[in-house]
Protein backbone atom coordinates (compact mmCIF):
# COMPACT_ATOMS: atom_id res chain seq x y z
CA UNK A 1 0.00 0.00 0.00
CA UNK A 2 2.79 2.41 0.93
CA UNK A 3 4.60 1.50 -2.30
CA UNK A 4 1.47 2.19 -4.26
CA UNK A 5 1.07 5.63 -2.65
CA UNK A 6 4.70 6.50 -3.25
CA UNK A 7 4.33 5.59 -6.88
CA UNK A 8 1.20 7.71 -7.20
CA UNK A 9 3.10 10.66 -5.79
CA UNK A 10 6.01 9.85 -8.04
CA UNK A 11 8.39 9.63 -5.14
CA UNK A 12 9.90 6.22 -4.85
CA UNK A 13 11.54 4.60 -7.80
CA UNK A 14 10.18 1.07 -8.15
CA UNK A 15 12.36 -1.88 -9.12
CA UNK A 16 10.24 -2.25 -12.26
CA UNK A 17 10.92 1.32 -13.37
CA UNK A 18 14.60 0.76 -12.68
CA UNK A 19 14.48 -2.40 -14.82
CA UNK A 20 12.79 -0.47 -17.61
CA UNK A 21 15.40 2.29 -17.61
CA UNK A 22 18.29 -0.16 -17.52
CA UNK A 23 16.81 -2.21 -20.34
CA UNK A 24 16.34 0.89 -22.49
CA UNK A 25 20.06 1.58 -22.33
CA UNK A 26 21.14 -2.02 -22.69
CA UNK A 27 18.99 -2.48 -25.79
CA UNK A 28 20.49 0.63 -27.38
CA UNK A 29 23.96 -0.81 -26.81
CA UNK A 30 22.97 -4.22 -28.12
CA UNK A 31 21.18 -2.94 -31.19
CA UNK A 32 23.77 -0.38 -32.26
CA UNK A 33 26.86 -2.17 -31.02
CA UNK A 34 27.83 1.11 -29.33
CA UNK A 35 28.94 1.32 -25.73
CA UNK A 36 27.72 4.36 -23.78
CA UNK A 37 31.27 5.65 -23.90
CA UNK A 38 31.55 5.23 -27.69
CA UNK A 39 28.21 6.99 -28.08
CA UNK A 40 29.53 9.92 -26.05
CA UNK A 41 32.62 10.11 -28.26
CA UNK A 42 30.47 9.93 -31.38
CA UNK A 43 28.39 12.86 -30.17
CA UNK A 44 31.48 14.91 -29.39
CA UNK A 45 32.96 14.22 -32.79
CA UNK A 46 29.75 15.23 -34.55
CA UNK A 47 29.83 18.53 -32.68
CA UNK A 48 33.50 19.06 -33.52
CA UNK A 49 32.97 18.38 -37.21
CA UNK A 50 29.98 20.67 -37.46
CA UNK A 51 31.74 23.45 -35.64
CA UNK A 52 34.42 23.40 -38.34
CA UNK A 53 31.81 24.73 -40.73
CA UNK A 54 29.35 26.78 -38.73
CA UNK A 55 29.23 28.61 -35.45
CA UNK A 56 27.22 26.57 -32.95
CA UNK A 57 26.23 27.14 -29.36
CA UNK A 58 27.68 24.21 -27.41
CA UNK A 59 25.17 24.67 -24.60
CA UNK A 60 22.09 24.18 -26.72
CA UNK A 61 23.05 21.04 -28.58
CA UNK A 62 20.92 17.93 -28.26
CA UNK A 63 21.96 14.63 -29.71
CA UNK A 64 19.78 11.75 -28.57
CA UNK A 65 19.40 8.10 -29.35
CA UNK A 66 15.70 7.48 -29.88
CA UNK A 67 13.65 4.42 -30.69
CA UNK A 68 11.12 4.28 -33.49
CA UNK A 69 9.57 0.87 -33.63
CA UNK A 70 12.58 -1.44 -33.58
CA UNK A 71 14.80 1.13 -35.22
CA UNK A 72 17.35 3.13 -33.32
CA UNK A 73 17.76 6.65 -34.53
CA UNK A 74 20.35 9.27 -33.70
CA UNK A 75 18.52 12.57 -33.61
CA UNK A 76 20.54 15.76 -33.50
CA UNK A 77 19.22 19.22 -32.83
CA UNK A 78 22.08 21.66 -33.30
CA UNK A 79 21.10 25.33 -33.39
CA UNK A 80 23.41 27.40 -35.58
CA UNK A 81 24.31 30.91 -34.49
CA UNK A 82 23.34 33.48 -37.02
CA UNK A 83 26.49 35.48 -37.08
CA UNK A 84 26.49 36.82 -40.59
CA UNK A 85 29.25 35.53 -42.80
CA UNK A 86 32.00 33.32 -41.55
CA UNK A 87 35.13 32.01 -43.18
CA UNK B 1 -1.54 -26.47 -45.94
CA UNK B 2 0.16 -26.09 -42.58
CA UNK B 3 1.51 -22.93 -41.01
CA UNK B 4 4.93 -23.55 -39.46
CA UNK B 5 5.15 -21.84 -36.10
CA UNK B 6 8.49 -21.71 -34.29
CA UNK B 7 8.58 -21.01 -30.56
CA UNK B 8 11.89 -19.50 -29.50
CA UNK B 9 13.44 -17.16 -26.93
CA UNK B 10 17.21 -16.97 -26.74
CA UNK B 11 17.27 -17.53 -23.00
CA UNK B 12 16.59 -20.98 -21.56
CA UNK B 13 13.90 -21.78 -19.03
CA UNK B 14 11.44 -19.05 -20.02
CA UNK B 15 8.68 -21.43 -21.13
CA UNK B 16 9.26 -22.36 -24.79
CA UNK B 17 8.49 -26.03 -24.29
CA UNK B 18 5.52 -25.30 -22.04
CA UNK B 19 4.18 -22.88 -24.64
CA UNK B 20 4.72 -25.26 -27.56
CA UNK B 21 2.98 -28.13 -25.75
CA UNK B 22 0.04 -26.03 -24.63
CA UNK B 23 -0.51 -24.29 -27.95
CA UNK B 24 -0.38 -27.64 -29.69
CA UNK B 25 -2.99 -29.00 -27.28
CA UNK B 26 -5.17 -25.89 -27.51
CA UNK B 27 -5.09 -25.90 -31.31
CA UNK B 28 -5.86 -29.64 -31.42
CA UNK B 29 -8.74 -29.15 -28.97
CA UNK B 30 -10.07 -26.59 -31.43
CA UNK B 31 -10.21 -29.31 -34.07
CA UNK B 32 -6.98 -28.43 -35.84
CA UNK B 33 -4.55 -31.08 -37.04
CA UNK B 34 -1.25 -30.37 -35.33
CA UNK B 35 2.23 -31.85 -35.31
CA UNK B 36 4.90 -30.56 -32.97
CA UNK B 37 8.60 -31.09 -33.46
CA UNK B 38 11.07 -31.02 -30.60
CA UNK B 39 14.04 -29.09 -31.95
CA UNK B 40 16.06 -29.40 -28.77
CA UNK B 41 18.31 -32.27 -29.84
CA UNK B 42 20.27 -33.66 -26.90
CA UNK B 43 17.97 -32.05 -24.33
CA UNK B 44 14.55 -33.26 -25.37
CA UNK B 45 11.63 -32.31 -23.15
CA UNK B 46 8.57 -31.75 -25.26
CA UNK B 47 7.86 -35.49 -24.90
CA UNK B 48 7.66 -35.36 -21.09
CA UNK B 49 5.72 -32.10 -20.99
CA UNK B 50 3.16 -33.67 -23.32
CA UNK B 51 3.27 -36.95 -21.36
CA UNK B 52 4.27 -38.99 -24.41
CA UNK B 53 7.75 -40.07 -23.30
CA UNK B 54 6.91 -43.76 -23.05
CA UNK B 55 5.83 -44.05 -26.64
CA UNK B 56 9.01 -42.96 -28.39
CA UNK B 57 10.52 -45.43 -30.83
CA UNK B 58 12.12 -43.25 -33.49
CA UNK B 59 13.15 -39.59 -33.38
CA UNK B 60 13.93 -36.60 -35.58
CA UNK B 61 17.51 -37.67 -36.26
CA UNK B 62 16.36 -41.17 -37.27
CA UNK B 63 14.12 -39.53 -39.86
CA UNK B 64 16.83 -37.18 -41.13
CA UNK B 65 19.37 -39.99 -41.37
CA UNK B 66 16.94 -42.30 -43.09
CA UNK B 67 16.63 -44.98 -40.38
CA UNK B 68 12.86 -44.73 -40.45
CA UNK B 69 10.08 -43.15 -42.43
CA UNK B 70 8.66 -39.84 -41.23
CA UNK B 71 5.41 -41.51 -40.27
CA UNK B 72 7.16 -43.97 -37.96
CA UNK B 73 8.61 -41.15 -35.88
CA UNK B 74 5.26 -39.44 -35.41
CA UNK B 75 3.63 -40.25 -32.07
CA UNK B 76 -0.12 -39.83 -32.01
CA UNK B 77 -1.53 -38.42 -28.78
CA UNK B 78 -4.30 -40.78 -27.62
CA UNK B 79 -6.09 -37.99 -25.75
CA UNK B 80 -6.23 -35.85 -28.89
CA UNK B 81 -6.13 -37.90 -32.08
CA UNK B 82 -5.35 -34.82 -34.15
CA UNK B 83 -2.12 -34.15 -32.24
CA UNK B 84 1.26 -35.64 -33.13
CA UNK B 85 4.78 -35.34 -31.76
CA UNK B 86 8.10 -35.85 -33.49
CA UNK B 87 10.57 -36.19 -30.61
CA UNK B 88 14.16 -34.99 -30.61
CA UNK B 89 17.07 -37.43 -30.36
CA UNK B 90 18.48 -37.53 -26.86
CA UNK B 91 21.94 -38.93 -27.50
CA UNK B 92 22.99 -36.72 -30.39
CA UNK B 93 23.79 -33.04 -30.77
CA UNK B 94 22.27 -30.25 -32.79
CA UNK B 95 24.70 -30.67 -35.69
CA UNK B 96 22.98 -33.97 -36.58
CA UNK B 97 20.28 -31.87 -38.28
CA UNK B 98 20.68 -28.96 -40.70
CA UNK B 99 18.36 -26.05 -41.50
CA UNK B 100 17.69 -27.54 -44.94
CA UNK B 101 16.77 -30.90 -43.32
CA UNK B 102 14.16 -29.03 -41.29
CA UNK B 103 12.81 -27.25 -44.36
CA UNK B 104 12.52 -30.56 -46.24
CA UNK B 105 10.86 -32.29 -43.29
CA UNK B 106 8.29 -29.53 -42.85
CA UNK B 107 7.56 -29.45 -46.58
CA UNK B 108 6.71 -33.13 -46.35
CA UNK B 109 4.40 -32.50 -43.38
CA UNK B 110 2.71 -29.35 -44.64
CA UNK B 111 -0.01 -30.89 -46.85
CA UNK B 112 -1.27 -33.09 -44.02
CA UNK B 113 -1.52 -30.62 -41.16
CA UNK B 114 -2.91 -27.25 -40.27
CA UNK B 115 -0.14 -26.43 -37.81
CA UNK B 116 3.48 -27.49 -37.44
CA UNK B 117 4.89 -26.26 -34.13
CA UNK B 118 8.64 -26.28 -33.57
CA UNK B 119 10.07 -26.05 -30.05
CA UNK B 120 13.40 -24.26 -30.36
CA UNK B 121 16.33 -24.87 -28.02
CA UNK B 122 17.86 -21.97 -26.09
CA UNK B 123 20.74 -20.10 -27.67
CA UNK B 124 21.40 -18.52 -31.04
CA UNK B 125 23.41 -21.29 -32.67
CA UNK B 126 22.65 -24.29 -34.84
CA UNK B 127 19.57 -25.48 -32.96
CA UNK B 128 17.99 -22.04 -33.22
CA UNK B 129 18.87 -21.80 -36.93
CA UNK B 130 17.32 -25.24 -37.48
CA UNK B 131 14.16 -24.21 -35.68
CA UNK B 132 13.55 -20.99 -37.58
CA UNK B 133 14.61 -22.21 -41.06
CA UNK B 134 11.16 -23.58 -42.01
CA UNK B 135 9.14 -21.03 -39.99
CA UNK B 136 6.26 -19.07 -41.44
CA UNK B 137 5.86 -17.30 -38.11
CA UNK B 138 8.11 -16.99 -35.06
CA UNK B 139 6.78 -16.63 -31.54
CA UNK B 140 9.27 -15.21 -29.08
CA UNK B 141 8.64 -16.12 -25.44
CA UNK B 142 9.91 -13.82 -22.73
CA UNK B 143 9.52 -13.48 -18.98
CA UNK B 144 9.01 -10.06 -17.41
CA UNK B 145 12.59 -9.69 -16.25
CA UNK B 146 15.71 -7.94 -17.48
CA UNK B 147 17.85 -10.76 -18.90
CA UNK B 148 14.96 -12.49 -20.61
CA UNK B 149 13.74 -9.30 -22.30
CA UNK B 150 17.25 -8.46 -23.41
CA UNK B 151 17.73 -11.90 -24.97
CA UNK B 152 14.32 -11.66 -26.60
CA UNK B 153 15.41 -8.43 -28.27
CA UNK B 154 18.48 -10.15 -29.69
CA UNK B 155 16.39 -13.02 -31.00
CA UNK B 156 13.82 -10.69 -32.55
CA UNK B 157 16.69 -8.95 -34.37
CA UNK B 158 18.12 -12.26 -35.60
CA UNK B 159 14.69 -13.39 -36.80
CA UNK B 160 14.37 -10.15 -38.77
CA UNK B 161 17.86 -10.58 -40.20
CA UNK B 162 16.91 -14.07 -41.39
CA UNK B 163 13.81 -12.57 -43.00
CA UNK B 164 11.56 -14.65 -40.78
CA UNK B 165 9.99 -11.62 -39.12
CA UNK B 166 8.14 -9.90 -37.83
CA UNK B 167 8.35 -12.03 -34.70
CA UNK B 168 5.38 -12.01 -32.35
CA UNK B 169 5.58 -11.94 -28.57
CA UNK B 170 4.33 -14.10 -25.73
CA UNK B 171 4.93 -12.81 -22.23
CA UNK B 172 5.05 -15.78 -19.86
CA UNK B 173 5.01 -15.96 -16.05
CA UNK B 174 3.62 -12.53 -15.47
CA UNK B 175 2.86 -12.17 -11.79
CA UNK B 176 0.01 -9.66 -11.37
CA UNK B 177 0.67 -8.96 -7.69
CA UNK B 178 4.36 -8.21 -8.34
CA UNK B 179 3.34 -5.92 -11.18
CA UNK B 180 0.84 -4.17 -8.92
CA UNK B 181 3.43 -3.31 -6.34
CA UNK B 182 5.89 -2.08 -8.95
CA UNK B 183 8.29 -4.99 -8.71
CA UNK B 184 7.77 -6.50 -12.13
CA UNK B 185 7.89 -5.07 -15.65
CA UNK B 186 4.41 -4.58 -17.06
CA UNK B 187 3.32 -6.00 -20.40
CA UNK B 188 3.27 -2.43 -21.73
CA UNK B 189 6.86 -1.85 -20.61
CA UNK B 190 7.99 -4.93 -22.50
CA UNK B 191 5.99 -4.09 -25.60
CA UNK B 192 7.41 -0.60 -25.67
CA UNK B 193 10.97 -1.91 -25.36
CA UNK B 194 10.69 -4.73 -27.89
CA UNK B 195 8.28 -2.99 -30.27
CA UNK B 196 6.70 -6.16 -31.64
CA UNK B 197 3.16 -7.45 -31.75
CA UNK B 198 1.81 -9.22 -28.67
CA UNK B 199 -0.05 -12.53 -29.07
CA UNK B 200 -0.59 -13.31 -25.43
CA UNK B 201 0.23 -12.96 -21.76
CA UNK B 202 0.45 -16.11 -19.67
CA UNK B 203 0.34 -15.58 -15.92
CA UNK B 204 2.59 -17.31 -13.45
CA UNK B 205 0.44 -20.26 -12.46
CA UNK B 206 1.23 -23.20 -10.19
CA UNK B 207 -1.08 -25.33 -12.32
CA UNK B 208 1.66 -25.33 -14.95
CA UNK B 209 3.98 -27.11 -12.53
CA UNK B 210 1.30 -29.53 -11.39
CA UNK B 211 0.20 -30.39 -14.91
CA UNK B 212 3.80 -30.81 -16.08
CA UNK B 213 4.36 -33.26 -13.21
CA UNK B 214 1.54 -35.34 -14.63
CA UNK B 215 2.39 -34.92 -18.29
CA UNK B 216 -0.97 -33.29 -18.92
CA UNK B 217 -0.58 -29.75 -20.27
CA UNK B 218 -2.84 -27.17 -18.56
CA UNK B 219 -4.54 -26.44 -21.86
CA UNK B 220 -6.03 -29.96 -21.79
CA UNK B 221 -8.35 -28.76 -19.06
CA UNK B 222 -9.64 -26.02 -21.27
CA UNK B 223 -10.07 -22.80 -19.37
CA UNK B 224 -10.05 -24.17 -15.82
CA UNK B 225 -6.71 -22.60 -14.94
CA UNK B 226 -5.54 -19.08 -15.70
CA UNK B 227 -2.57 -20.34 -17.70
CA UNK B 228 -4.79 -22.79 -19.59
CA UNK B 229 -7.18 -19.96 -20.42
CA UNK B 230 -4.26 -17.83 -21.63
CA UNK B 231 -2.99 -20.58 -23.94
CA UNK B 232 -6.51 -21.14 -25.28
CA UNK B 233 -6.74 -17.44 -26.05
CA UNK B 234 -3.40 -17.43 -27.86
CA UNK B 235 -4.46 -20.42 -29.96
CA UNK B 236 -7.62 -18.56 -30.95
CA UNK B 237 -5.61 -15.46 -31.86
CA UNK B 238 -3.30 -17.58 -33.99
CA UNK B 239 -6.36 -18.76 -35.86
CA UNK B 240 -7.24 -15.16 -36.61
CA UNK B 241 -9.87 -14.56 -33.96
CA UNK B 242 -9.92 -11.22 -32.21
CA UNK B 243 -9.71 -12.16 -28.55
CA UNK B 244 -9.41 -9.22 -26.17
CA UNK B 245 -6.45 -9.14 -23.82
CA UNK B 246 -7.74 -9.44 -20.29
CA UNK B 247 -6.20 -7.08 -17.82
CA UNK B 248 -3.89 -8.91 -15.44
CA UNK B 249 -2.94 -5.78 -13.59
CA UNK B 250 -6.24 -4.61 -12.23
CA UNK B 251 -6.27 -3.61 -8.63
CA UNK B 252 -7.09 -6.36 -6.20
CA UNK B 253 -10.16 -4.84 -4.63
CA UNK B 254 -13.27 -6.33 -3.17
CA UNK B 255 -15.27 -6.02 -6.37
CA UNK B 256 -12.70 -7.51 -8.68
CA UNK B 257 -12.28 -10.41 -6.25
CA UNK B 258 -16.00 -10.99 -6.28
CA UNK B 259 -16.04 -10.64 -10.03
CA UNK B 260 -13.21 -13.15 -10.37
CA UNK B 261 -15.38 -15.87 -8.89
CA UNK B 262 -17.02 -16.06 -12.28
CA UNK B 263 -14.17 -15.18 -14.50
CA UNK B 264 -10.62 -16.33 -15.03
CA UNK B 265 -7.86 -13.78 -14.94
CA UNK B 266 -5.70 -15.12 -17.77
CA UNK B 267 -5.07 -13.17 -20.94
N1 LIG C 1 3.26 -19.76 -16.71
C1 LIG C 1 4.01 -20.53 -15.91
N2 LIG C 1 3.75 -20.59 -14.57
C2 LIG C 1 4.51 -21.35 -13.77
N3 LIG C 1 5.56 -22.09 -14.18
C3 LIG C 1 5.90 -22.04 -15.48
C4 LIG C 1 5.14 -21.27 -16.42
N4 LIG C 1 5.71 -21.43 -17.63
C5 LIG C 1 6.76 -22.27 -17.47
N5 LIG C 1 6.87 -22.65 -16.18
C6 LIG C 1 7.91 -23.55 -15.64
O1 LIG C 1 9.18 -23.01 -15.98
C7 LIG C 1 10.11 -24.05 -16.24
C8 LIG C 1 10.76 -23.85 -17.60
O2 LIG C 1 9.79 -24.00 -18.61
P1 LIG C 1 10.15 -24.66 -20.02
O3 LIG C 1 8.90 -24.64 -20.82
O4 LIG C 1 10.85 -25.95 -19.87
O5 LIG C 1 11.18 -23.56 -20.58
P2 LIG C 1 12.15 -23.62 -21.87
O6 LIG C 1 11.60 -24.64 -22.80
O7 LIG C 1 12.09 -22.23 -22.42
O8 LIG C 1 13.51 -23.96 -21.35
C9 LIG C 1 9.34 -25.35 -16.15
O9 LIG C 1 9.58 -25.90 -14.88
C10 LIG C 1 7.89 -24.92 -16.28
O10 LIG C 1 7.01 -25.78 -15.59
MG1 LIG D 1 12.66 -26.33 -23.68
Amino acid sequence: MAGWLDRLLGQKETSASKARERLKLVLINDRTDLTPEALERLKNEIVTVISHYVDIDPNNIRIDMTQEGREQRLVADIPIRSSGHRR
Amino acid sequence: MATVLTVTSGKGGVGKTTTTANLAVALALGGQKVVCIDGDIGLRNLDVVLGLENRIVYDLVDVVEGRCRLRQAMIRDKRLPELFLIPAAQTRDKSAVSPSDMVRLCDELRPEFEWILIDSPAGIERGFRNAIAPADMCLVVTNPEVSSVRDADRIVGLIEAEEKGPARLIINRLNPSLVRRGDMLTADDILELLAIELVGIVPEDENVVISTNRGQPVALDGTKSRAGQAFQNIARRLRGEKVPFLNLEEKQNFFSKLFRLNRSEGA
